[in-house]
């Protein structure tokens, strides 16, 4: 009887410890799980505006700008139907280049995005997966809204 | 010529790779010896012809022979030659071949160091690594061929990826597959026992010092790829939580836990099953971890679309080895039957805790790293999991273990005695205690998680110098598992402090830096005496200098570079380090400004150097715990026994 009791004691532990770890994990995960949004879907304000996200696109050439301090850079970035003013302070990876994809991750300030990170990939001919898919998204919308929101 | 003499080398490999595999097993379930004694040779001979093979392939590297399309992407006649020599694992083809050879190599150990082995254990052992070879060298050949040639030959090549020029690249990714594949080995020996229905405790210590060896390799490929992306990526970071970081660190938190388990198995008998399942894991983790980062999956999981056969490949070779293992797991684990019994406090159930804990941990990592390539793969949206993450599951899940590392080693085996314990163990946690409360305020800033790292670190030194006190009262013989262990637990103990100190202490400053222009990190003083050209074989660059000092005094002069390399076009940030002891002087060039001016990364890193120590002492504790005569021993008592 003793030795059954303890072995429930046991399982019974190991069954809350386990929930208990589970939760914790699971809520770590939600709270810091970072979605992804093209400037089309900024613009239309689908992104949130409490929490942190990611864009991505083409930096649109001749946008980049940089403040005295040679360490802020101001950019647009373009799906290349809408395009989300950034601005990010530090040193831009150096695969950064107008024209090029790009994804930044941060949050949006009075309809500017304030990136806390730009992501450097590790390849000259490589598009970001994120970016590349923000331009054919945009495609794809441009196409299908050959006859657009007249209706609304 | 060179090339299709390495085709041919890989075919006769798949075919001896066949007959390593099918013969011994056959064998050893009819109980032919003539069939079992063919694996030995089978696996020797398909070692060489690998080996042939690799020979072939790097030959073509060395020699520039741009008729080769993997030479031709890889490489080019200006890289120095022994970057040209690592291009050859530096494809997808190349490091599956890698992979093999590698396989290969820990196949001919087996032949060579298990003369004290029952023949029909060395038959499946060899015949179970037999099979996983076949699988790989018949992707290799059918969908990843090393050696497609192209006609015309290019001119020149593409060259290699400028990261993976560095003297760190040419030995991370052996090591680290040695660490991978090392895994098969015990993986090996799980199935054999599995399939002889022979689940003693002697398979357990003839796979414990193969698992400690690869773990060790694991633990140093670890290393050395977080300090090269330390040096190399130019953003001063250790660990990124990148999914190439996480591949190798899953098979590495179940081959920790796979050690701990093989050690309640051998000495005690318990955990039959579970360490079966452990060695089934760490080896699927090791597959896993080596598709996800060669196969481009993390970059888009859409190429698989693109090259289809590849990926079917991949996930039939993935549900074959982890289904088919697990399958005959669940046949046979029903039968292994319960080992010693053992109390709710005892070094088994401390054991069993720390597996828990690193399992959940594996979890957690395998979570955070495949769920964004399912959902992706499922085209239900983009979602990146950071840092943040794994942070917050990562201090809580390692901080009971920690601890553990403290109680477990000291309590004793089938029982411990609380009171015991604790009359052994309070004057040490308090002095840890007290030490790491007031520590951090010599430090600057008091930080409770400063404290909770020094807490744990002390903690663990404390309780290994108590644990080696109370073995010398008692004995002063040479025991090599014993301090192996110690070793390796001091080791994990120098991790922490580092982690501590550089994730709470570094300093970094990003500046515009005209000539003459001064930064004081820390009392010192950075000036910038400009950037001027240099060139390197195979780019251009700018090459900055600048003065460090400290109260006046010269400390160094750094030499960051900017470099563009001439095949590629593609920019890249060469950092300048000065290491030391207790703090490392980081220097990064950002871009040119105009007018001669850059802008310029810096950091201060205290004790970053003692991450990589504290995992090269766990790795030598490894390497000390193999060498223990134990092992030997009771192998040659067999034998004697058999004989």
């Amino acid at each position: 009887m003793k030795t059954r009791h303890k072995k429930l004691i046991l399982i019974g532990v190991a069954v809350i410890g386990l929930g208990v770890v589970a939760t914790l994990v699971l809520n770590a995960f939600r709270s810091n799980l970072v979605f992804f949004f093209t400037p089309t879907q900024v613009a239309k304000g689908e992104a949130p505006l409490d929490r942190a996200f990611r864009i991505g696109g083409l930096v649109e050439s001749g946008s980049l700008r940089r403040e005295p301090d040679g360490v802020t850079a101001h950019f647009r970035v373009t799906d290349k139907a809408q395009t989300i003013p950034v601005t990010y302070k530090g040193l831009l990876p150096d695969l950064f280049k107008e024209g090029k994809g790009v994804v930044a991750q941060g949050r949006l300030n009075n309809n500017v995005f304030v990136a806390d990170q730009v992501l450097a990939k590790h390849d000259e001919n490589y598009m970001p997966p994120e970016a590349a898919s923000a331009l054919e998204q945009a495609q794809k919308t441009q196409k299908t809204l050959v006859l657009p929101q007249e209706g609304k | 010529m060179i090339p299709e003499l390495g085709q041919f080398s890989l075919i006769l490999a798949l075919l001896l790779a066949l007959v390593q595999s099918i013969l011994p097993l056959a064998g050893a379930a009819r109980n032919i010896p003539a069939w079992m004694s063919v694996a030995r040779p089978a696996a020797r001979a398909q070692f060489l012809f690998v080996a042939i093979a690799f020979g072939c392939l790097a030959y073509s590297f060395l020699t520039n022979d741009f008729s080769v399309l993997n030479v031709t992407q890889h490489s080019f006649s200006r890289l120095p030659p022994i970057y040209r020599f690592a291009a050859t694992w530096g494809s997808h083809e190349g490091s599956l071949l890698l992979w093999t050879l590698i396989l290969g190599l820990w196949t001919m150990a087996v032949t060579l160091f298990s003369r004290h082995l029952p023949d029909d254990m060395v038959a499946r052992v060899i015949g179970v690594m037999g099979l996983v070879s076949f699988g790989l060298l018949l992707f290799m050949i059918t969908t990843s061929n090393p050696f497609v040639r192209m006609l015309p030959a290019a001119m020149d090549g593409s060259d290699l990826n400028p990261m993976l020029q560095d003297p760190g690249m040419v030995a991370h990714p052996p090591i680290l597959y040695m660490g991978y594949v090392g895994f098969s080995v015990a993986f090996a020996f799980a199935m054999a026992a599995l399939i002889s229905g022979k689940l003693d405790a002697s398979w357990a210590r003839w796979s414990r010092p193969w698992t400690t060896a690869a773990w060790a390799f694991l633990t140093l490929g670890i290393m050395m790829g977080s300090w090269w992306a330390y040096y190399e990526l130019g953003w001063g970071g250790w660990w990124f939580w990148d999914p190439t970081e996480n591949a190798s660190l899953m098979p590495w938190l179940v081959g920790t836990a796979l050690i701990h388990s093989l050690a309640v198995t051998e000495k005690r008998g318990s955990f039959k099953a579970w360490t079966v399942f452990l060695a089934i894991g760490a080896f699927s983790l090791s597959l896993l971890g080596t598709f996800l980062v060669r196969s481009g999956v993390l970059s888009s999981v859409h190429s698989f679309a693109t090259d289809p056969a590849r990926g079917l490949f991949i996930l039939a070779f993935l549900a074959v080895v982890i289904g088919g293992s697990l399958l005959l797991f669940a046949f046979r684990a029903s039968q292994v039957g319960l080992g010693g019994r053992f109390a709710l406090v005892s070094r088994e159930s401390f054991l069993m805790a720390n597996n828990i804990l690193l399992l959940t941990a594996t979890g957690s990592v395998l979570l955070g790293t495949l769920y964004p390539l399912f959902l992706d793969a499922l085209d239900l949206g983009k979602i990146s999991v950071g840092p943040p993450y794994f942070n917050a599951v990562f201090v809580p899940l390692v901080t009971p273990l920690l601890f553990l590392i403290g109680v477990g080693p000291l309590a004793r085996w089938k029982q411990a005695k609380v009171p015991e314990l604790a009359s052994r163990l309070k004057w040490g946690f308090a002095a840890s205690l007290i030490v790491a409360l007031l520590l951090p305020l010599t430090l600057g800033a008091w930080k409770p998680l400063v404290s909770l790292g020094y807490l744990l670190a002390l903690w663990i030194v404390v309780t290994v110098a108590i644990g080696v006190q109370g073995r010398l009262r008692t004995t002063t013989a040479w025991s090599a598992n014993f301090y192996g262990m110690n070793l390796a637990h001091l080791g994990v103990a120098v991790t922490v402090i580092g982690i501590t100190m550089v994730s709470s202490y570094e300093t970094e400053r990003n500046v515009r830096m005209n000539e003459g222009d001064t930064v004081t990190l820390k009392n010192y003083t950075f000036i910038f005496k400009g950037a001027k050209d240099h060139d390197g074989p195979n780019y251009q660059a700018s090459r900055g200098t600048l003065e460090v000092s400290r109260n006046g005094r010269h400390v160094t002069t750094l030499y960051p570079e900017k470099r563009t390399y001439l095949a590629s076009g593609m920019p890249f940030t060469e950092s300048a380090i000065d290491y030391g002891f207790t703090r490392d002087l980081y220097v990064a060039l950002g871009e040119p400004l105009g007018g001669g001016a850059w802008s310029v990364r810096l950091f201060h890193k205290p004790f970053v150097v003692w991450i990589w120590i504290g995992a090269v002492l766990m790795a030598m504790g490894g390497v000390l715990a193999i060498t223990d005569r134990r092992y030997r021993i009771t192998s040659r008592k067999k034998e004697r026994g058999a004989a």
